[in-house]
């Protein structure tokens, strides 16, 4: 295996063009993801982190586009790709995961079929054959009887044994690289965590990448080995998960660490306040000069104002975008 | 469960008029073109003629029970041709929308605005009387609903997450216009598809009625109402029981496609629960 990562995103920038005026949602963007390893995207409703996985699969629709930038995957560069390439690479080498594993199966078809599918459709494996790889990869996630229910319908499963389907479906094809959107939020907490732990050891059994994206640190620091933190599309952070919470060195990042309840912390039983980071995230239309965050910013001065603050790397490996940063 | 009575009565007269027109050999008593007897003309309704003779003495029991054959032939053929084409120009408008949507949406529109007998009207008198311009003409003039349905379903269903994890998946657009959009827009399709056959077969009637469906002699029951019309006073039952056939399996489908709707549509559903 070669040194060259996975994915390889530079300086990324997505427009949003609402007919009348350009703005860019995300700029900046740059990142890499090795073979294998977890990455994980963290960031507010809204900071851009989504449209950036939709930008890494080539999915990007009006109004929003690539306005700048590069995405390399696997060496090649998905922008510069035919529509039928990329559309080769999607659900075969690269797939997702989505928040609604209540609404992402085809609720007419049995999810066995839907698994099938993508064996017939990118590994060109006849029906007969796919309905048995379907059972199969019902059993890698651990769902119990497996040849009875690939027939069943989706409104026949629970919301945890959908997002195993869907794990399966998007598993189906030996991807190289997993996006899960948010993959738990719609799942019960006990749940939850059977699900991080399946998506984690099968992605580890299989050498697959993830790319995680949630709003919730403490999941994301848990599963990825490193964590970028967005805020008003850009990377303001990007650290080995441990070192995050330990030194979080951008205070948007700071922030969210103290803001998280932690068990028998004062705030937790109830003696002191949660804290909270002041202020609402700016709209897209109206981000402030300089640094985004410095509205918000307990530690702004003049040139946080003024001046968009470039990525500092920190000697303890990772780099921030603050001018103040520790 | 409930029975429900407009399904099970509409199926019930649409079967019926179904077989009716399957076994028409073996249900008539006479042949209906060629059994025709100057002796038997203009008998009224009798165990020896059920519904009567017409004023060539041809059995007109037997002519309603092959009339069938040609009245469901139209309803059912021309009606699968307005569903293909609807669904077709409406699934693919509603899903790739921008310009495409735009020629289907005016094509729709100037449907809409044309009446659809004259319209059909206007190709018959082009291709000629005949079974074959029948089926072509009121294929080509009843899409219009079917396609706004098409169009509208695909609009919302496009936005669902199994389209969009479709697309992620790396289907392609037939491919998840045949298996993600399709199969779940099939309840009001159907539903509307099985009115419009009612409504095919009132056009057929309509058409034949004015000399331009199935040639004569062979029967079809718009052309038998048309032939009765001179004799509506002094032979009743020359009218009445072609119009019977017309009325019974007209309110067979719209019962059976009200039926239809009841089960098929999510919310009548959920009401039930």
């Amino acid at each position: 295996m070669t040194g060259a990562p996975l994915i390889e995103v530079e300086d990324l920038r997505i427009d949003l063009d609402d007919g009348e005026r350009r703005v860019a949602a995300a700029e900046g963007i740059s990142f890499r993801i090795d073979r294998g390893e977890t990455f994980g995207l963290v960031g507010e409703s809204g900071c851009g982190k989504s449209i950036t996985a939709l930008a890494l699969i080539g999915l990007l629709r009006p109004p929003l586009s690539i306005g700048a930038g590069m995405i390399r995957f696997d060496g090649r560069e998905i922008q510069h790709l035919s529509a039928a390439a990329q559309r080769d690479l999607r659900g075969n080498r690269i797939a997702m995961i989505f928040q609604e594993p209540m609404t992402a199966l085809n609720p007419v078809s049995p999810v066995g079929r839907q698994i099938a599918e993508m064996f017939v459709l990118h590994k060109g494996n006849s029906w007969r054959e796919a309905h048995q790889l379907a059972v199969e990869a019902l059993a890698s996630v651990r769902v119990p009887a497996p040849e009875r229910r690939v027939n069943d319908y989706p409104h026949q499963l629970s919301g945890g044994m959908r997002q195993r389907v869907m794990i399966a479906i998007a598993l189906a094809c030996g991807p190289d690289l997993l996006i899960a959107d948010e993959p738990t939020t719609a799942l019960d907490v006990t749940v939850q965590a059977e699900i991080i732990e399946l998506m984690r050891n099968l992605c580890a059994e299989r050498g697959t990448a993830i790319l995680m994206i949630s709003h919730d640190l403490g999941l994301v620091a848990n599963v990825c080995r490193r964590v970028a933190v967005m805020y008003a599309g850009r990377i303001v952070e990007e650290r080995g998960s441990a070192d995050i919470f330990r030194t979080p060195s951008h205070p948007y990042t700071q922030g969210l660490v103290d803001s998280l309840p932690r068990l028998g912390s004062r705030a937790a039983l109830g003696r002191s306040r949660l804290k909270e980071i002041a202020g609402v995230v700016p709209a897209i239309t109206n981000f402030p000069d300089g640094c985004r965050f410095n509205p918000r910013c307990a530690h702004a001065t003049d040139i946080c104002r003024s001046v968009a603050p470039t990525a500092d790397l920190l000697e303890a490996g990772g780099l921030v975008r603050c001018h103040h940063h520790a | 469960m409930k029975l429900r009575a407009n399904l099970v009565i509409g199926g019930t007269l649409f079967a019926l008029a179904v077989l009716v027109g399957v076994l028409a050999p073996w249900l008539a008593h006479t042949d209906p073109v060629l059994d025709a007897n100057l002796m038997n003309a203009e008998e009224p309704p009798s165990w020896t003629w059920w519904f009567g003779t017409d004023d060539q003495g041809r059995d007109i029991y037997s002519r309603v029970v092959y009339g069938a054959r040609v009245s469901l032939t139209v309803g059912i053929v021309s009606q699968l041709i307005n569903s293909v084409i609807g669904v077709a120009l409406g699934l693919s408008a509603g899903y790739w929308g921008g310009w495409w949507d735009d020629v289907v949406n005016a094509l729709t529109n100037v449907m809409l605005a044309i009446p659809s007998l004259i319209f059909a009207l206007a190709i018959m008198a082009v291709l000629g009387p005949g079974l074959t311009s029948l089926l072509i003409a009121l294929g080509l003039t009843n899409w219009s609903f079917t396609c706004r349905i098409a169009r509208a379903s695909a609009l919302s269903l496009r936005n669902q997450g199994y389209v969009q994890a479709a697309t992620v998946l790396g289907y392609g657009d037939l491919r998840i216009m045949m298996t993600q959009l399709l199969p779940n827009m099939l309840g009001p399709i159907v539903v509307i598809g099985t009115l419009g056959m009612g409504s095919a077969v009132l056009s057929e009637a309509a058409l034949s009625f004015l000399g331009l469906g199935v040639r004569p002699p062979f029967p079809s029951w718009g052309s038998m109402l048309s032939d009765a019309r001179d004799q509506i006073t002094t032979a009743p039952w020359l009218s009445v029981f072609p119009g019977l056939a017309i009325f019974l399996t007209v309110l067979g489908l719209n019962l059976l496609g009200d039926g239809l709707r009841d089960i098929l549509d999510p919310h009548s559903r959920s009401r039930r629960t």
